[in-house]
């Protein structure tokens, strides 16, 4: 009995820090509108400021407190608000969940820029040395202050929103920005002050869980997942809930690490409990209202075929290129180019066409690996079909309870499978399900053979590159062709109304099932192969934070086009490590770039791929250029081939030269596109560009099929 | 009837949507006291008109005068304060807040919460019975009763109204024109966009015709209900023998 109260009391003191890091979470999604996966790397700034204030140059604790919590954490608020949000209106909610995984992304590399990761940090407990007792349990000083601080917020926040006009206001705002203000509220600054609140609460619990952890950028970030499921029992609308959901969480964690610690297998649950909780939740709760038309001004275009075959061709091209120009060290670090690109594209069908979230990429990959490295013996290439059906079927059992829902449940519900394989599953010995042998990371890493196909094997750096760059031609060629289908219509549809979808009779869950059945088969096929190319998988080359930035680069890119995957592979797996071998400094600054071109999502919420193909498409109509490119890309490889220089002239002038080609096209053909002839005026715009005139009613009946047009025609 | 001074003036208003030009040089006064009726087929500019009126958008040309005093670029917020309460189109509430919050939401202009309640629940007693019910989950007419309040309630100088009939039974159109008629009689000047002519020209004192972009008519009531149907079909002169 004693050491139940004790578990009890150390998982309410966990749970009252989840409470007040989740009632942040819910205070800015009621108030603002956006899931803010960063709460929990506010939170973390906060107590690193702290730290450094307080113990590392030793100003008074209020001091510390004061300047942390009412000025750092407001000011992020503030900051988050002018200079990211505000952008984001008319925007998808896939967008604003991305910026806001950027700003997570973007704040644990600045905090890892700050403070040098692998130090050992320490905060001591508030009011260590006093104790209280409770029927012969001791409540040390900081759980009593996490509590009573906990039950402070919830008060405060309740009256706040209930009986306050701003915290009415709150809330009106992301009901209606512009009816707000025709009440004469302020909007801008009462979504100012909601994050502001939001963060000083992140603040709040980010110095207060310190003294229970090593400080640590990335595990205290990611301490919100555990909040999350709280926000969730929440609906993300209900403190009190919220605050239940909370002390629930804290609980079970506390008994479970109290009973349960005895086998390593166990230890793993305990550590995955919030997103298992988490995932239970989200299969009870009451399925949300099917979503009618949004206003968004994201469009993503058509892809034609003779854009997507030159496309691949482009993709070979440069596989071959690389493979035969590079060192076998730097073709291994770069192929990965071509394998992480495979991982995007998963997420073009799923997210783009179909405008459903997955946050477990790289968990479907991981699983896709496994199946190859087990039952891929000798490179069978036959195994890369059960690396796309077995990671497919268990993606569809993932997606199922959550399918129900929308948005971001689904998003959460795939976060919480990716943190509970990292946390638990992926760490666990071989064990048996009946007859079935079930073989993981064998509790370290496990060896993958190379691909082998009718005895060809992929065994070499160069062969390696170009087997990755054709496969990954070959998936964007099939993912066009969903793109292009009747069912690629389906997707884009139930993106745009689901309402509208249901309506006209459309299945949406088993849409929903399926797209997300089709995107986990393909990030395990990009998983096998990535495996094959590490040769040894261990599950840190699967974790949920490591899969953050594939999703987030691939909306930078575009997301409803292969394009925007291959911009993602280019990025993370070119771009970056090149800017890290400029130097230490330049290596933090490719830390925080993923999250700065998410955080710049809201500017350009189309993709910057989408501005890129303009230029482009200025080639294909400038025949000089193309004649240009056919000619001065394969001389300058053919000199490369021949040793007359070496790489570094060699891929300088390799993207110098259709860069050059693009800005000449565009000169050349940019200033006759400026303004559209009448002709292209379309129907519904006329009268507007220009006066309406009697042969446009003609027209208008003629477009619209009516029979009468010659009644119009007076002689 | 209206004294002749303007309290709202519109003088060459052009405004765009990117590229597509909404208006072209639009002049409009709205006199103390007086109800102006804007009148004009789909997309012919009214509602565009109106948020340049309250200020949710800045016009690309042109003067926007309010009292007498230029007042393009103000915010909506600051013109709502001081006195321009604009009911937009489909339902101008919060579905999200109560309508107690609603109606909390309309004390910016400086009149208390009890005298918001006061004017509202006296007014719409219906709100009174449901003043704890998310304002989204009630009947379209109650909606917009409630959004009507606001324009009771918080005392404005001016009361733009956006197609108040959309979606609505035809009896409680009836009822909600009776009650702008009352507050035009109590001193408001009332700005009041409608695609059906028939419910607000009884209580206009001046009523304007709007065609892509233009005002091609303007006069009092009894004037323009002969203009009326030309607009409507799109102004072609040689149509008029023709298939409508």
């Amino acid at each position: 009995m004693d050491k139940f109260l004790t578990f009890t009391i150390v998982g309410l003191s966990t749970g009252a820090i989840y409470a007040i890091i989740a009632s942040g979470l819910v205070l800015t999604y009621t108030t603002t509108g956006i899931f803010n996966f960063a709460q929990g790397a506010i939170g973390m700034l906060c107590a690193f400021a702290f730290w450094q204030m307080y113990i590392a140059w030793e100003w008074p604790l209020w001091l510390a407190l004061l300047l942390s919590l009412l000025v750092l954490a407001p000011l992020i608020g503030a900051f988050i608000d002018t200079a990211i949000m505000r952008g984001l209106e008319d925007t998808t909610e896939v967008t604003r969940l991305v910026v806001s995984i950027g700003l997570l992304v973007g704040l644990i590399g600045l905090a890892n820029w700050i403070w040098k990761p692998g130090i050992s940090r320490n905060v001591s407990p508030f009011f260590s040395g006093h104790y209280f007792s409770l029927a012969d349990t001791r409540i040390t000083g900081q759980q009593l202050i996490t509590i009573a601080v906990a039950i402070v917020v919830a008060l405060v926040l309740w009256l706040f929103l209930k009986f306050t006009r701003t915290g009415v206001a709150m809330r009106a705002v992301v009901d209606d920005r512009a009816l707000a203000s025709l009440n004469g509220a302020r909007p801008n600054r009462v979504s100012m002050l909601a994050w502001a609140m939001g963060c000083t609460l992140a603040g709040i619990g980010g110095i207060l869980i310190a003294p229970n952890v090593a400080l640590d950028a990335g595990t205290l970030s990611l301490l919100i997942v555990n909040a999350y499921a709280a926000a969730i029992i929440g609906r993300l609308r209900s403190l009190p809930l919220t605050f239940l959901g909370a002390l629930i969480l804290g609980c079970t964690e506390a008994y479970l690490s109290g009973y349960l610690n005895s086998t390593p297998n166990l230890a793993g649950l305990r550590l995955a409990a919030p997103a298992i909780l988490l995932f239970i939740v989200l299969l009870v709760i009451p399925t949300s209202r099917l979503r009618g038309r949004r206003q968004s001004r994201e469009f993503f275009p058509m892809p034609s075929w003779s854009g997507t075959f030159i496309f691949a061709a482009a993709v070979i091209f440069a596989g071959v290129v690389l493979a035969t120009t590079l060192s076998n060290g730097d073709a291994v670090t770069y192929a990965k180019i071509f394998s992480v690109g495979i991982l995007a594209l998963s997420l073009v069908p799923l997210v783009g066409f179909a405008g459903q979230i997955s946050l477990a990429t790289l968990s479907f990959a991981g699983i896709g690996a496994l199946v190859f490295a087990h039952l891929g013996a000798g490179g069978n290439p036959l195994a890369l079909v059960l690396a796309f059906v077995i990671p497919a079927a268990v993606g569809a059992l993932v997606a199922l309870p959550a399918l129900r829902l929308s948005g971001i449940y689904l998003a959460l519900g795939t976060a919480a499978f990716a943190v509970a394989l990292d946390r638990w599953i992926f760490n666990l010995a071989d064990f048996d399900i009946g007859p079935l042998h079930i073989s993981l990371f064998q509790l370290g890493s496990t060896e993958v053979a190379p691909l082998n196909i009718f005895g060809y094997s992929f065994n070499t750096p160069a062969r390696q590159m170009i087997l990755v760059s054709v496969a990954f031609a070959l998936i964007s060629i099939c993912v066009v062709a969903v793109r292009k289908s009747a069912y690629g219509r389906r997707l884009l549809a139930m993106k745009s109304s689901e309402a509208a979808c249901a309506t006209l009779g459309l299945n949406l869950v088993g849409t929903k099932l399926s797209v997300f059945a089709l995107s986990a088969g393909i990030s395990g096929v990009g998983g096998a192969i990535l495996g094959t190319q590490l040769r040894s998988i261990s599950p840190q080359n699967f974790d949920f934070v490591s899969g953050l930035p594939v999703l987030l680069l691939t909306v930078v890119g575009g997301i409803g086009a292969v394009g925007g995957a291959l911009f993602a592979g280019v990025s993370l797996m070119g771009l970056l490590p090149l800017i890290s071998l400029l130097g230490v400094f330049f290596a933090k600054v490719a830390g925080l770039l993923p999250g700065i071109a998410g955080v710049g999502l809201g500017r350009n919420p189309n993709g910057t791929v989408h501005d890129m193909r303009d230029g482009f498409e200025s080639i294909a109509r400038y025949r000089p250029a193309i004649i240009w490119l056919a000619i001065v890309i394969p001389a300058v490889w053919i000199l490369r081939l021949a040793g007359i220089y070496g790489n570094a002239v060699f891929f300088p002038l390799l993207v110098l030269s259709p860069v050059a080609a693009v800005t000449f096209a565009t000169l050349k053909i940019g200033g006759l596109e400026q303004t559209p002839t009448v002709d292209e005026i379309p129907l519904e715009w006329k009268g507007f560009i220009e006066p309406w005139k009697s042969s446009d009613v003609i027209e208008l009946d003629m477009a619209l099929g009516m029979n009468e047009v010659t009644l119009h025609v007076s002689p | 009837m209206s004294q002749e001074t303007p309290l709202l003036e519109l003088r060459g208003i052009r405004a765009s949507y990117d590229r597509i030009e909404a208006l072209f040089g639009v002049d409009l006064v709205v006199n103390q006291g007086s109800v102006v009726a804007l009148l004009g087929p789909n997309g012919a500019g009214k509602t565009t008109l109106l948020k340049v009126a309250c200020g949710l958008m800045a016009p690309s040309a042109g003067d926007v005068l309010y009292a007498g005093k230029r007042v393009n670029g103000t915010r909506p917020e600051e013109l709502a304060r001081r006195g321009i309460s604009m009911v937009p189109e489909g339902r101008g509430i919060f579905p999200n807040l109560s309508v107690r919050e609603n109606l909390k939401m309309m004390t910016y202009t400086g009149v208390s919460l009890s005298q918001v309640e006061e004017i509202a629940f006296e007014r719409f007693p219906r709100l009174a019975e449901r003043s704890r019910q998310l304002a989204g989950t009630m009947s379209g007419g109650e909606q917009q009763m409630l959004a009507m309040a606001r324009g009771l309630a918080t005392n404005p100088a001016v009361l733009i109204l956006d197609e108040l009939s959309m979606g609505l039974a035809p009896i409680i159109v009836e009822e909600l024109y009776e009650i702008v008629a009352q507050v035009a009689r109590s001193g408001v000047s009332i700005l009041v966009v409608e695609q059906f002519a028939s419910s607000v020209l009884g209580v206009a004192d001046r009523a304007a015709i709007m065609v892509h972009g233009h005002i091609v008519r303007d006069g009092t009531p009894q004037e323009l209900e002969s203009e009326l149907s030309n607009a409507y079909l799109g102004n072609q002169p040689e149509r008029s023998g023709g298939n409508k």
